[in-house]
């Protein structure tokens, strides 16, 4: 049913830049081509420019698109839209932020043929059922009548494919599609979306960071970088024998080793930090001292100094607002926070200046953790005069070890956070909650915005500034990998509970608990067939 | 709106003029940092400024009636902008004028912002009931009409320029104060201010320092568009007999008081009129090319 798609020369500026570069490349019919590469790569201004579309600001300025018979690139207007949604369709990566909430499901999936004008409506509704009922989702006759907001995260991306393939369209473009999903969520989804691609035979292009992902799906794999092609082959070539120096980086980055802990031989370390029977929620409180939306409850923990422990769990579950407990941003509704064996009070108007330089707090999303009118200079600055009153050329002095230590250039002092990359905010980020000389790091999410390469690189720092400096961490993730890789113990999390609590030495060893085990089967493991592999023990199971 | 699109065109004409290699001395610098259009408006702005503070030493002749014979007389030698209802001559009372407007405008934009902002700063630094308490409270201020409150206010405390003043800047308060809250109050809830409540800042750190800088470009652009409105507001009072009174005259009631002139041709109408328009065109196009401001919200993004 697909139809091939031949690419030749595609280039794309935007100004004086060059987004993309000579770019050529063919998919067969019903073949499955996945782009790959970190964020600034181009994989997404590739993606949709093979639908002829650029965004604002960018050009095509060269080369040909073919889908089956049809040139994209040189139709005029309104053929191009003719073309979009019946003969090319788009799944963006968040379908909560693609469908409109006053509209019920049922409308917007049949959307593509009522503007194209492809069918009538019931014949089209019918399609939708039978479309819902392909992609396994719940109760397919009824789903079409809800509202975006009363279907899951997993299901609404689901939905979303169903939209798109409604017209039938002969080459399906998926930007990222998985990205947003939680683990085990992804897994439903992306099972979901491969036999719709099989039975189909629609081509198909998936574009995606996760290399693991990506070899459930594609037949072939072109890795880009600076909108130029670094490699293109057979998923399994580019597995098992790349060739490029960047796809080895990517493969080696998607494979975190774990970092052996500094402190393993020490016999008897130091107490940290101990969570007793914590509970906490948002929300007014009721005579009992229950909050009315409890998040956290009963949560026991114990921390050792030069200890990491990590805490896994999807959204919802309560990981942040642990750490938000632990930082005194929210009050507990029960139990306590002893640190190094004074209890902790529970707001931070409450704690003096020594108990909060001790524990630092690095937030996820570094764009939003520096102030944009602040040089970096002035950010690391802060904490150091705050904490310590240094000044003059002891403070600058401090400033440089602090960038050396995260390993960014000195010439990044006198920069704004906008002049910096993702992974070099993140870095300053760090520096900064080292600047107070912390005892203890939260890390929420702190690589889970990054590219994979970068993210690794992030990782291994962290490692290292507890080896040298003897911090802690509590690590907060929802990537069992990461988690894996830094911590030397697991706390399992879902709604608000512990489930469950695994050292490093167990991590292989079973029996965990069916949640733990859960997650640990959910994350892809980079090798083709995994997929295949899950659904047969599933199917073997039943 | 229209202020902002023209602003990023300039401000990508001015950058480029930066990247240039300059070896002029720092104010300089900070001039070409302007571009042209902010140049333009800061030209306007000054001889104005100037016309204001020392207009009245530099006129031959004064602001009296020259006899009826000669109202609503056109430009001429004798009198550069002709002369107004009552003969006089309209280029000293557009001078004149200029002290009132410029100074009884701009103080009271000044006065509105700047403590729109403050309590706007502590409402979302601080939440809880101290938002709740002046949130409500300037809400109440705007259910009061902006005539009635002048009213009540000349009332009780006769009119003078320095009443006036504060009468504006009441009246501007809760404008301003609700457009920096919902600017602060989305800055307040980013991370960077939360790990500087965990490092144990203060409300005035977190107000000054962390927010303030970031809520800064837009309320400057706000206060253009205030102050066009306070020229507005005074222009109004003078025509209710509650504002500059006569014989002086602000360039709002000069307006009101040649308005007869529209009919007869004559320049006294439309001499106010585009001296009211200059200064607000001319205070939006600085506030626009403030140097850094561009350079801020590249930062921001």
């Amino acid at each position: 049913m697909g139809a091939p798609l031949i690419v030749q020369g595609l280039s794309i500026s935007a100004g004086a830049n060059t987004l993309v570069d000579n770019l050529s490349f063919s998919v067969q019919p019903g073949e499955v081509l996945a782009l790959i590469g970190e964020s600034g790569s181009g994989k997404t201004t590739t993606a949709l420019a093979l639908m002829g579309y650029a965004r604002h600001g960018c050009r095509i300025s060269a080369g040909r698109v073919q889908i089956g018979d049809t040139d994209v690139l040189v139709l005029d207007a309104p053929r191009q839209r003719a073309l979009r949604g019946r003969t090319v369709s788009y799944i963006a990566q968040s379908a909560a932020a693609s469908f409109n909430p006053s509209r019920t499901i049922m409308d917007q999936v049949i959307e593509p043929t009522v503007i194209h004008g492809l069918c009538k409506r019931a014949e089209a509704e019918a399609k939708a059922v039978q479309l819902f009922r392909e992609l396994a989702l719940p109760d397919p006759e009824t789903i079409g009548d809800r509202y975006p907001h009363q279907v899951s995260g997993g299901q609404l991306q689901r939905l979303m494919a169903a939209m798109a393939l409604i017209g039938d369209p002969e080459l399906v473009i998926l930007d990222e599609p998985t990205t947003a999903l939680d683990v085990t969520t992804q897994i439903e989804v992306l099972r979901a979306f491969r036999r719709v691609v099989r039975d189909r035979r629609a081509t198909a292009v998936y574009v995606s960071h996760d290399l693991a992902v990506v070899a459930q799906m594609a037949d072939h794999i072109l890795v880009l970088r600076d909108g130029k092609m670094r490699e293109l082959n057979a998923t399994g070539q580019i597995l098992s024998a790349p060739e490029d120096d960047y796809t080895k980086c990517l493969l080696a980055a998607a494979r975190p080793v774990p970092r052996a802990s500094a402190k393993a031989a020490n016999d008897d370390p130091e107490l940290l930090l101990h969570v007793q029977q914590l509970s906490a929620g948002y929300g007014p409180v009721d005579a009992q001292g229950r909050p009315a939306t409890p998040i956290l409850q009963d949560i026991d923990l114990k921390l050792h100094r030069g200890q990491a422990i990590g805490v896994i769990g999807e959204s919802g579950s309560g990981k942040t607002t642990l750490a938000r407990a632990v930082a005194g941003l929210i009050k507990p509704s029960h139990g306590s926070v002893l640190f190094r064996g004074h209890e902790l009070k529970p707001t931070l108007q409450q704690r003096d200046r020594d108990e909060l330089r001790r524990i630092q707090i690095v937030f996820q999303m570094a764009d939003t953790a520096l102030n944009p009118s602040q040089t970096i200079e002035r950010i690391l600055a802060r904490p150091l005069q705050f904490y310590k009153g240094l000044r003059g050329e002891p403070l600058k002095r401090r400033i440089r070890e602090l960038l050396d230590l995260v390993k960014l250039p000195q010439t990044v002092a006198g920069r704004l956070p906008g002049g910096l990359s993702g992974g070099q905010k993140q870095r300053v980020n760090l520096a900064r909650a080292l600047a107070a000389d912390p005892d203890l790091i939260l890390c929420d999410e702190v690589t889970s915005a990054l590219d994979t390469v970068v993210a690794a690189a992030v990782l291994e720092l962290l490692a290292e500034l507890r080896r040298e400096l003897g911090v802690s961490y509590l690590f907060i993730s929802h990537d069992l990998h990461t988690v894996r890789a830094v911590c030397d113990e697991i706390v399992v999390m879902q709604h608000g509970r512990k489930l469950a609590q695994v050292a490093r030495r167990d991590y292989e060893r079973g029996p965990h608990h069916p949640y733990y085990e859960l997650l640990a089967r959910s994350v892809p493991e980079l090798r083709q067939g995994w997929l295949d592999d899950m659904d047969r023990s599933a199917a073997a199971a039943t | 709106m229209e202020t902002t699109t023209s602003a990023t065109v300039v401000s990508a004409t001015a950058s480029l003029a930066a990247a240039l290699p300059d070896r002029r001395s720092g104010p300089l610098r900070w001039l070409a940092g302007f571009g042209t259009s902010g140049l333009l408006g800061l030209a306007v702005l000054l001889f104005w400024l100037l016309a204001a503070l020392l207009g009245p030493w530099l006129l031959s002749h004064g602001t009296a009636a020259t006899g009826t014979s000669n109202v609503f007389a056109p430009i001429s030698a004798a009198h550069w902008l002709g002369t107004d209802y009552l003969g006089r001559d309209m280029l000293a009372l557009i001078i004149e004028g200029a002290r009132y407007t410029i100074g009884v405008a701009l103080l009271a934009t000044v006065l509105a912002s700047g403590t729109g902002i403050t309590l706007a700063l502590l409402a979302a630094a601080s939440g809880r009931w101290i938002d709740a308490v002046l949130s409500r409270g300037l809400d109440t201020l705007t259910a009061i009409p902006s005539k009635m409150f002048a009213l009540i206010m000349v009332a009780g405390f006769g009119s003078s320029v320095p009443m006036l003043v504060v009468t504006a800047g009441i009246i501007y308060v809760p404008g301003a104060y609700r457009m920096a809250r919902s600017l602060a109050v989305n800055i307040n809830a980013l991370d960077y201010v939360t790990v500087a409540r965990t490092r144990g800042e203060g409300t005035l750190y977190i107000m000054l320092r962390e927010i303030l800088p970031n809520i800064l470009g837009p309320m400057l652009a706000d206060l253009g568009l205030r102050f066009v409105y306070v020229v507005l507001l005074l222009a109004s009072l003078s025509f209710l007999g509650l504002g500059i009174q006569p014989p002086a005259a602000d360039w709002g009631s000069l307006v009101r008081e040649n308005i007869g002139a529209l009919a007869m041709g004559g320049a006294s109408v439309i001499v106010p009129a585009l001296a009211i328009a200059s200064l607000t065109i001319a205070v939006n196009l600085v506030i626009d090319n403030l140097p850094g401001r561009t350079a801020r919200e590249r930062g921001a993004r």
